[in-house]
């Protein structure tokens, strides 16, 4: 195994695509390493990005802001414009591991890990994130919820990359919320993960939101009945009862040791209801 | 497999090892620089005996190549009292009795300066949550948390 | 004067260091990194050992071929288990655990090792290893281990307490109990009869199993090693290496915690098998999947308890039926869980029938109170229904009910001075428990019993030349015990806590020593060295009357002097035992205490626990808010200590009763080999544990200490299991309480 540290993007793109073997990005590593040392996966090439500007910073654009793909976790949680911004998707990546983990844990890497759990993607779904992906034919803008294609697989090319994820313009009267099921308060993977981002109208009528789901399908979920389900409304009791039942009637989940299929449809449906209560509120100011 | 050349600081002290390119971070400083302060309970990043900061930042030694370290800076359990003066922290986990096997406790340590480093002031839930990735089996943490609460507070009027 | 009140003035006397709560001496070490673990060895020209373990749950080994992984630059040494030679019937087992022999018998059962000089080239070394397995037929559930029909692990493992006609995975039985629990039932007002699982559940010690071995060609060896007795790794790993005890010198590291898991061997003799056949020390570090995989985690169990009550409370009759599996070998601890299971209880009519059963499971080690809490667990559950059934008050009548001093103990003796009682009368004055309680709270409580042991034990005490004293003790510290017989020497000695060191001598050094278990250390090792420094105080004694010219039984020991025993023996100034060290080499040369002793008198040991929790209806999610442990300590020497003993335990309990199990696919492979997914208890998952020391002294140790580190693990399942069925309004039979369990038992149970 080789590991490269280049120090701009032509060079980790020109390593990654003349690797003939396997290869791999690293950012935080803290999926990734976990992979090799269980002999998971044996790359031949490793290329830690860390050392590409613009890799580590957070920065403004368009009214929202551009991050790039090695910025770790707690980076995220200690920049008050963003959580300011999206509150919901700085609290999704913080959810990531422990306070080690958050301290190299990356989104683009929760992103391309494509784990179905992955807590930060169905916060960046709602959020209507785009994640940047550049490669030998240049760079591309993809929605976040095309990134993932099934447990552990992408869109990525041969030797393309994450660089960066944008999060947009937020409207005026709009809030965002993740919540996640867990058995213990810290340290597991999601059991369900529900992310609502939702806009009101002057009345307080919600005119626009996006749901996301995690961890109950082969990949996060954008799920625009549940989204439907409550557009138009004020989130009424009636509201919630249908976004929660488009939540659970969207999951297509697997009986594992960290949840049944009866355990996550139900639960799906409990989060996405209590997640657009906390959207709503933040989404009032309150 | 050839070997990389890292230099770095640990503890203050410029450091240089070679290591292979799979090789963590904490296999270095625990084989390589016999710094077996840090320790390994789980080697996927769910126990925290192997924490150490990596340009002041909390880490687990076990989720970092040893080439990444090249031009950082390291800190370490070792690096924790100043000589023979022991930091607070230390002299508070002795007094409360916040250790039985001793184990986790080079991890809880290196962890628990970092949160005070942050926040002198933490609360209670504060400090739990800052610590719930260092696992400690035998004391349930209780002797732990109060340990580190007292610290603050006695940093904080010293 | 009543007799108890007697006695506890001979046993509580003005503690001088006894009681209080100095730092540990090993303290430094451990918050600065320089204490060395199991792993922290390393010796010149060391190479890295490896374990190649089976994929499978139970499969025939037909043949494995090494040629290709000893034919590796860089590979030293290969072992399988013909590499070890016959080996007396009673380590036969810890043997074939350590390396399988005709077949692999679970998922992690190790099958080769080899010996290289790196790690990477071990781990190369172990994929070029083939192995030609027969896949077989499994099982690792007891109940369905115990089917007529279940795949069979031996065919002759079983002795003749099994009836005839059993599936021959059942492979002993036990029984215990007196009266006649028909009539006893018969007389009831009413009775509750329900069936119980829990799942197995690891202890879960932060620091893998890790040894330096090195053996030379001349049969010497010597062995680095974290266990919880190096003497007893001591004699097994001779036994299965065909060498002399005294050939093979063990010396305990510090070991990282072992609730009973390090108890036995797993590595050990594989590294110096390795380290014999290389002619170079060998180091094995499992990694952690590999301690979840292969060592041992206690039994899973299925437990039917029939209890019988008037409507005053007061029990009747009380039956239970244990079935525990403990892996793929005999030995899971149902005889302690059908001993210990009504032990809280002073009962007319009771009756336990306990069956070992084995599986495709990896071997149990003891964990804390072996056995005992999974009993405990539906005992008090069902003692909890008919509480609620009667509408009584679930302490009072425990309290109706408790054994006391002459109770006659349902596994057979009859108690002696226990404190049950005072547990309970502790619980029930405390503000927890009329505390009041919110919507979806519930709050349980419950009982627990550990027997405690004695045991082999062996003690030096050293005077040195300068005052200061030197004590080595056999029994591996593994929570504070050398700070508790550093406080038992000076106290006994009359010196200040500072001037004794305590080490844990090598077992050439010493004389056996038991393991470290059965919460036997601060009790047994404590008396022992209390008798060493009783043995040494008389020397001094000695020394003080040849100094004086008087007769030694005219001297007497005070407050660190030796004294005249009064105006008769003459008038000499108190010599202190740093002036009588000073002038030994005129007296008669060095002085030391000794004990040898096989210790008796544990005094058993009672706890109550007293728990609230809050069960979120909608997700099944437990939150646990309070916590209050009152245990009987006899005398708590380093009270900090045994309050961290407490938490500890109830932690544990907490693990276990949530969250904490073994999830075996339908392959038969453990699916949750890591902390990602045997999710132990985090720091933000608890509240404060709150606890109550009592102290009820112990008649048979000198300053009344009992035992204190297992009982703390018995009552947590129970009073969480009450607690979280108080709050989710339905009946919790089947631990962990997940929150997919409990969601589901809220779910069928509104549905009907």
């Amino acid at each position: 195994m080789r590991y490269e540290a280049p120090h701009n993007l032509d060079q980790a793109v020109a390593l990654l695509s003349a690797e003939s073997g396997l290869a791999r990005v690293l950012a935080g590593g803290t999926d990734l390493l976990v992979q090799l040392r269980s002999e998971r996966i044996e790359p031949d090439l490793i290329v830690d990005i860390k050392r590409i500007d613009g890799m580590r910073s957070i920065t403004a654009e368009r009214g929202g802001f551009r991050i790039g793909a090695a910025v770790a976790g707690a980076e995220l949680g200690e920049h008050e414009e963003l959580v300011a911004l999206w509150p919901g998707v700085v609290e999704a990546a913080n959810l990531i591991g422990s306070t080690q983990i958050q301290g190299r844990a990356t989104m683009a890497g929760n992103l391309c890990n494509a784990s179905p759990a992955a807590d930060a993607v169905p916060a960046l779904i709602a959020a209507g994130a785009t994640a940047a992906i550049v490669g030998p034919n240049g760079r591309r803008e993809v929605p976040v919820e095309a990134v993932s294609t099934g447990p552990g697989k992408t869109v990525l090319e041969k030797g393309e990359l994450v660089e960066s994820l944008y999060l947009p313009a937020r409207p005026a009267r709009s809030g965002d919320c993740y919540l996640r099921f867990i058995p213990r308060t810290e340290m597991d993977i999601a059991v369900v993960g529900a992310a609502v981002a939702l806009t009101l109208d002057e009345a307080g009528r919600i005119s626009d939101a996006r749901v996301g789901l995690g961890a109950v399908a082969p990949r996060p979920l954008l799920v625009e009945a549940a989204a439907e389900a409550i557009i138009g409304t004020t989130l009424d009791e009636a509201a919630l009862e249908a976004l929660a039942a488009a939540c659970s009637a969207a999951c297509n989940p697997i009986d594992d040791k960290r949840g049944t299929i009866e355990y996550r449809t139900s639960v799906a449906g409990v989060l996405g209801k209590r997640a657009a209560v906390i959207a709503c509120e933040r989404a009032k100011g309150n | 497999m050839s070997q990389i050349h890292v230099t770095t600081t640990i503890n203050g002290d410029a450091t240089e090892y070679l290591c292979e390119p799979d090789e963590t971070l904490l296999d270095v400083l625990r084989d390589r620089l016999g710094m077996t302060g840090s320790k390994e309970g789980c080697g996927t990043g769910d126990c925290g005996a192997c924490s150490v900061t990596l340009d002041g930042r909390l880490v687990c030694s076990c989720l970092v190549l040893g080439a990444e370290a090249d031009g950082r800076e390291v800190g370490t359990i070792e690096g924790v009292a100043d000589g023979e003066s022991l930091h607070p922290l230390q002299k508070k986990f002795l007094e409360h009795a916040a250790l039985q096997c001793g184990i986790c406790t080079p991890g809880i340590l290196v962890a628990a300066k970092s949160l005070l480093e942050k926040n002198d002031n933490p609360t209670e839930e504060e400090v739990r949550y800052w610590l719930a990735g260092n696992l400690c089996r035998c004391t349930g943490y209780d002797k732990i948390i109060r340990a580190v609460l007292d610290t603050a507070q006695d940093m904080r009027s010293a | 004067m009543p007799l108890d009140e007697q006695r506890d003035i001979d046993l509580i006397k003005d503690f001088r260091v006894v009681g209080h709560r100095p730092v540990r001496p090993d303290g430094v070490d451990k918050v600065t990194g320089r204490a060395r673990f199991g792993a922290d060895m390393s010796a010149p020209g060391m190479l890295i050992g490896r374990v190649l373990r089976s994929p499978h749950a139970h499969a025939r080994i037909r043949s494995i071929d090494a040629s290709k992984a000893e034919a590796l630059p860089g590979v030293k040494a290969v072992v399988t288990s013909k590499d070890f030679g016959e080996v007396d019937e009673d380590l036969v087992d810890t043997l074939v655990n350590c390396m399988a022999t005709d077949k692999a018998l679970y998922d992690g059962h190790a099958v080769a090792a080899v010996a290289a000089t790196s790690a990477v080239i071990a781990r190369k070394a172990l994929k070029l290893i083939e192995v030609d397995y027969e896949i077989l037929p499994h099982v690792t559930d007891v109940d369905a281990a115990m089917a007529p029909d279940a795949p069979v692990l031996h065919e002759d493992a079983a002795d003749e307490s099994v009836p005839a006609g059993m599936s021959k995975n059942v492979v002993r039985r036990y029984e215990f109990g007196h009266g006649d629990v028909a009539a006893g039932f018969a007389a009831a007002d009413h009775v509750i009869e329900k069936s119980f699982k829990t799942e197995a559940a690891h202890q879960g010690y932060i620091e893998p199993h890790a040894c330096l071995a090195s053996m030379g060609p001349d049969g010497q060896a010597d062995l680095w090693v974290c266990t919880q007795g190096h003497f007893m790794v001591r004699n097994t790993c001779a036994g299965i290496l065909g060498i002399d005890a005294s050939q093979l010198r063990v010396t305990a590291s510090e070991i990282g915690g072992g609730f009973g898991g390090k108890t036995t061997v797993f590595i050990e003799p594989v590294a110096l098998a390795l380290s014999r056949k290389a002619g170079r020390p060998v180091k094995i570090t499992m990694s952690r999947e590999e301690v979840f995989r292969a060592s041992g985690p206690t039994s899973s169990s299925s437990v039917d308890v029939k209890i019988g009550m008037s409507s005053d409370g007061r029990i009747t009759a009380a039956e239970a039926e244990l079935r525990y599996q403990g892996g793929a070998f005999v030995g899971s601890p149902v005889e302690f869980g059908a001993m210990s299971a009504f032990a809280a209880y002073d009962l007319e009519n009771v009756k336990t029938v306990g069956w070992d059963v084995v599986t495709n499971r990896p071997r149990q080690a003891a964990y804390r109170a072996p056995g005992a809490p999974m009993a405990a667990f539906a005992v008090e559950s069902v003692v909890d229904e008919l509480c609620k059934h009667f509408d009584l008050d679930p302490l009072a009548v425990r309290l109706k009910n408790a054994s006391t001093e002459g109770s006659k103990a349902a596994y057979g003796p009859t108690f002696g001075r226990i404190g049950l009682t005072a547990t309970l009368e502790a619980a029930k004055k405390h503000p927890h428990y009329t505390a009041p309680l919110g919507p979806n709270q519930g709050r349980g409580v419950a009982c627990g019993f550990w027997f405690n042991f004695g045991g082999e034990t062996c003690v030096s005490l050293n005077i040195n030349v300068d005052g200061t004293v030197g004590l080595s003790v056999g029994t591996p510290d593994i929570g504070g015990s050398r700070a508790s017989m550093c406080q038992m020497a000076a106290e006994e000695l009359g010196i200040p806590f500072e001037k004794v060191r305590t080490i844990i001598a090598d077992t050439a050094s010493l004389g056996y020593n038991d393991v470290t278990d059965g919460s036997r250390v601060t009790f047994a090792s404590g008396l022992a060295t209390i008798q060493a420094a009783r043995d040494a105080i008389e020397k001094l004694c000695g020394r003080a009357a040849q100094m004086w010219g008087i007769d030694p039984d005219a001297v007497v020991w005070e407050d660190g002097y030796a004294k005249p025993a009064g105006d008769n023996a003459g008038q000499f100034e108190p010599l202190s035992l740093a002036e009588i060290a000073a002038v030994a080499a005129n007296t008669g040369g060095p002085i030391a205490g000794h004990t040898e002793v096989n210790a008796d008198g544990a005094g058993q040991s009672f706890a109550t626990h007293l728990v609230d929790s809050e069960v979120d209806p909608e997700t099944g999610k437990v939150t646990i808010l309070r916590y209050t442990v009152f245990q009987d300590a006899g005398k708590a020497v380093h009270p900090s200590y045994v309050e961290g003993q407490f938490q500890g335990g109830a932690v544990q309990g907490i693990g276990w009763a949530l969250n904490e199990e073994y999830i075996y696919g339908q392959d038969g492979r453990l699916q949750n080999a890591g902390f990602l997914d045997y999710r132990i208890p985090v720091a933000s998952d608890l509240p404060m544990i709150d606890t109550v020391i009592v102290e009820v002294p112990n008649p048979g140790h000198p300053y009344g200490v009992r035992g204190v580190g297992e009982t703390s693990i018995v009552p947590p399942l129970a009073a969480i299991a009450n607690s979280v069925s108080a709050a989710a309004g339905v009946r919790l039979t089947h631990l962990p309480m997940s929150p997919p369990r409990i969601l589901k038992a809220v779910t069928d149970k509104q549905a009907g």
